[in-house]
């Protein structure tokens, strides 16, 4: 399929103000441009977790697979190995894939799957009506956390990159231009692609003033470098006031999950009559 | 009737566990039906670890509380199975290990020294002595190191040979027939009925009693066209599992109760998506970490059970090597005729008990794969909860020309949009529903209750799991029926009244403290008369479920 409608009928129901429509906008024009370079639609799979990002898969008008919160990650390595022709997205919110879904985040990054990561982070949980996230700042007011939550943020960039991480970035939901390059940048990826996006949540956390006075791109940064990528990820935690680089912090070419698993192509010896071989050794 | 056990003890590290399967081998080659039961503490090196070889002219699958031949490597197998000793058993023993025991003894040190040969093979020593012992002729044991040990098998036969010259000929076993069998444990039976099934994908994440599904899949799969995968845990697991199936590959995977209680998000998402998916449950003492390496049927309700919401899900209760294999295989076969998720449920005996193979038994293997009428129509207008008569949708799979595949763990629409409109969210369930309603047709139409023993006999042992096989020899000494379901759900309820016609007084066996099975029945208006629990984690013997339904019927 080359080109469709690539939103559905199904009715939109993020605020006014979303961020979630920027990260829409971004993924929808970057599929546009890939399928004008001879990308199919039909091999494109959105997998989503739980929240107001995840919604996205009801929007777009491609396959998808609208998981369980937290439950991106797996989800998308099975289809993967499944059918590694399949080109893999993953739609995930901070408090989907950084709480409940961490561990799996982890071993992505571990295995250097080749799927794209896009993680909504408005730093908020919004479908639940505002509670703290892991990257909501210290003494963020949340309706679990009416006196400021007593626990610090964590940094998912230096994460991902402690983790193996192949392709580390961040991006801002009020930045188009870059986002759609990022976006873009990580599915030509060849492996295990994340993307931070900071994200506005218009009702429960509206940062757009904070991140407007504070994000930079970044400049005279060599992607190559792992100690450049971790030393830049360290300057904002996420937490005290300092600038936000925003862009691709670092990028590296490995051998894939895939490329490992299938190393040797699968034997298509006839099921039977490796059963009655395997029978006759047990005799 | 010959019937003849061996038990083999020792360390753990000891081998003790592929000497009970060397033995077992030996009786293979003199044509008995065999079955060893596997003993051994949560731990890697040290501890004590024993197998139990049974042979008998009949098939079997349970262990006798006596033996005929003891294999002592220490102490410890003399004065921890005293009461499996009668006055009779030939006693093997290591004569520098075994200090205590009377009866033949092996100069293994010596032996080992002699032969150059590493303490492992200490135990080729025994099974060389206790050869003789029995009577077994030397080229058996000749043939049986050749076909069953991987490496180092002259040595093995020189250590073997030693000690089988060294002693006496005590009671000898007869030969019974001149064909044998494969060998394999419930695991291996359970993957390779997968396989035969047609599954693409085996997804793990190691726990007893159902890691060897795992480590054997593993093995295989360079041979094979499948996939395997050990994730990071059994969330993981299960929703990668769903991955799979969602593009196209059938996936199963395999946990202990343990695990099953981290997959039952991901049970509850394959019944709300279609997605379908084979569980393998090999259940163990509980709860919590329970007694690992034990045995247990505690988690029937558990399965029966778990998840959120109302969905149809098939359960298969196997009670041997055989039904293993065969449901394992309807297991994944029916799932994705389903799309419902599917459980076969084990317990550690079943899982990692050894047993006769016979190919020749599992029967029927290949429903239709496909409801007839309901053909796959794909393109634009493709809608993956598409409504039908049966309930099921036809599936199509991402990847496939001007066609979108939508599947959501939410309430959704024909197409896969999400909704929580009230009309959609009936139908939706009815859907479900249906295809509950269908699958219990077909199963009806399978061989889910079985019977064996005293057919015409009023009173009926009701047995599931692998207590079908300790059950089935009680029944023939007092010639009982047996009545096993071997499909928990959907319940074969019509099979099962036909199965109890005539019963009067009916005795379950489980290895449960609450009668998991019984209280199932009486959900259905059968009253269980009277129950036979155990739950110490060991299974029945023979002798002792004798002895306690003789109790029960006095």
């Amino acid at each position: 399929m080359t080109s469709r409608n690539l939103i559905t009928p199904a009715q939109n129901t993020w605020c006014p103000g979303c961020g979630n429509f920027s990260i829409q906008f971004a993924l929808k024009s970057v599929l546009g441009e890939l399928v004008q370079s001879g990308t199919s639609l039909d091999d494109v799979v959105l997998v989503t977790g739980i929240g107001c990002h995840a919604k996205m898969a009801d929007y777009l008008n491609v396959n998808s697979f609208y998981s369980l919160h937290g439950r991106t990650v797996p989800a998308a390595i099975g289809i993967k190995l499944a059918n590694p022709q399949l080109k893999v997205i993953c739609c995930a919110g901070d408090g989907d894939c950084y709480a409940e879904g961490l561990d799996h985040l982890i071993f992505a990054a571990k295995r250097n799957v080749d799927i794209t990561m896009i993680i909504h982070n408005n730093r908020v949980y919004g479908l639940t009506t505002g509670q703290y996230t892991p990257t909501s700042p210290l003494g963020f007011r949340g309706r679990s956390t009416p006196g400021g939550t007593t626990e610090l943020p964590i940094n998912p960039l230096e994460l991902m990159l402690a983790s193996g991480a192949t392709f580390v970035a961040r991006g801002y939901t009020r930045n188009m231009e870059q986002l759609r390059s990022l976006v873009k940048q990580g599915l030509l990826h060849r492996g295990f692609s994340f993307i931070d996006v900071l994200q506005i949540c218009a009702t429960y956390n509206n940062m757009t003033d904070y991140y407007h006075e504070h994000v930079d791109d970044l400049k005279d940064h060599d992607i190559s470098s792992f100690e450049a990528a971790f030393w830049k990820a360290r300057e904002w935690d996420y937490n005290a006031d300092a600038r936000i680089a925003l862009g691709l912090f670092y990028r590296q070419v490995m051998p894939t999950f895939e490329d490992r698993i299938f190393a040797h192509p699968p034997d298509n010896t006839d099921r039977q009559k490796r059963i009655e071989e395997i029978l006759q050794e047990k005799m | 009737m010959n019937d003849i056990s061996v038990l083999i003890g020792g360390k753990a590290g000891d081998g003790i566990n592929s000497a009970g399967l060397t033995i077992a081998h030996l009786f293979n080659h003199l044509g008995y039906r065999v079955y060893i039961y596997f003993d051994y503490p949560s731990l890697i090196k040290g501890g004590h670890n024993f197998a139990i070889v049974r042979a008998s002219d009949h098939k079997i699958g349970a262990h006798r509380e006596t033996a005929d031949f003891l294999l002592a490597l220490n102490n410890d197998t003399i004065t921890f199975h005293t009461s499996m000793i009668r006055p009779d058993t030939e006693i093997i023993f290591d004569k520098d290990n075994a200090t205590r025991a009377t009866g033949t003894s092996v100069p293994v040190g010596e032996i080992l020294t002699a032969e150059n040969a590493p303490q492992i093979m200490g135990n080729s020593a025994l099974i060389g002595a206790f050869a003789k012992t029995a009577g077994i002729q030397w080229d058996v044991i000749t043939e049986v190191f050749q076909r069953n040990l991987q490496k180092e098998t002259e040595k093995n036969l020189s250590v073997a040979r030693k000690a089988y010259d060294a002693a006496q000929i005590k009671r000898t076993v007869p030969v019974i027939g001149p064909g044998h069998l494969p060998i394999i444990t419930g695991n291996e039976a359970m993957g390779l009925g997968l396989i035969h099934g047609g599954m693409d994908a085996y997804i793990s994440y190691p726990m007893t009693p159902t890691s060897n599904i795992l480590h054997f899949l593993a093995e295989q799969a360079p041979h094979l066209p499948i996939t395997v995968v050990h994730p990071e845990n059994e969330i993981g697991v299960i929703i990668m599992a769903l991955g799979f199936a969602y593009a196209g590959k059938k996936a199963a995977v395999g946990t202990s109760g343990g695990g099953f209680c981290l997959m039952t998000e991901g049970l509850s998402f394959a019944g709300q998506s279609e997605i379908p998916v084979v569980i393998v449950v090999g259940q163990r003492t509980g709860p919590g970490t329970g007694l690992p390496t034990y045995t247990g049927q505690s988690d029937l309700h558990f399965v029966l059970h778990a998840g959120q919401g109302e969905f149809p899900r098939l359960i298969v209760a196997p009670g041997d090597a055989e039904e293993s294999y065969r449901w394992s295989s309807l297991a994944v076969q029916l799932a994705w005729k389903y799309q419902v998720p599917a459980i076969i449920l084990g317990d550690k005996t079943l899982n990692e008990g050894t047993y006769s193979f016979d190919r020749k038994e599992p029967g029927e293997l290949h429903p239709d794969p496909e409801i007839p009428g309901e053909a796959l129509v794909t393109g634009p207008g493709y809608g993956r909860y598409r409504l039908t008569g049966s309930g099921v949708s036809p599936c199509a799979f991402p990847g496939t020309p001007e066609t979108v595949v939508k599947i959501t763990s939410y309430t959704h629409d024909e197409n896969g949009i999400s909704t929580e409109d009230a009309k959609i969210s009936m139908v939706m369930a009815e859907k479900r529903r249906k295809k509950g309603v269908r699958l219990l047709e077909e199963i009806d139409r399978l061989e889910a209750v079985k019977t064996y023993g005293g057919r015409s006999s009023p009173v009926a042992l009701l047995a599931w799991g692998s207590n079908k096989g300790v059950a089935c020899d009680v029944a023939g000494l007092l010639g009982l029926r047996v009545i096993q379901p071997i499909v928990i759900s959907p319940f074969p309820l019509r099979q099962m009244k036909e199965a109890l016609s005539g019963v009067t007084r009916l005795v379950s066996i489980e290895d449960n403290i609450e009668g998991q099975l019984g209280s199932l029945l009486a959900g259905h208006g059968i009253t269980v008369d009277d129950q036979v629990l155990k739950y110490d984690g060991r299974p029945f013997s023979v002798d002792e479920l004798h002895r306690k339904v003789m109790e029960v019927l006095k």
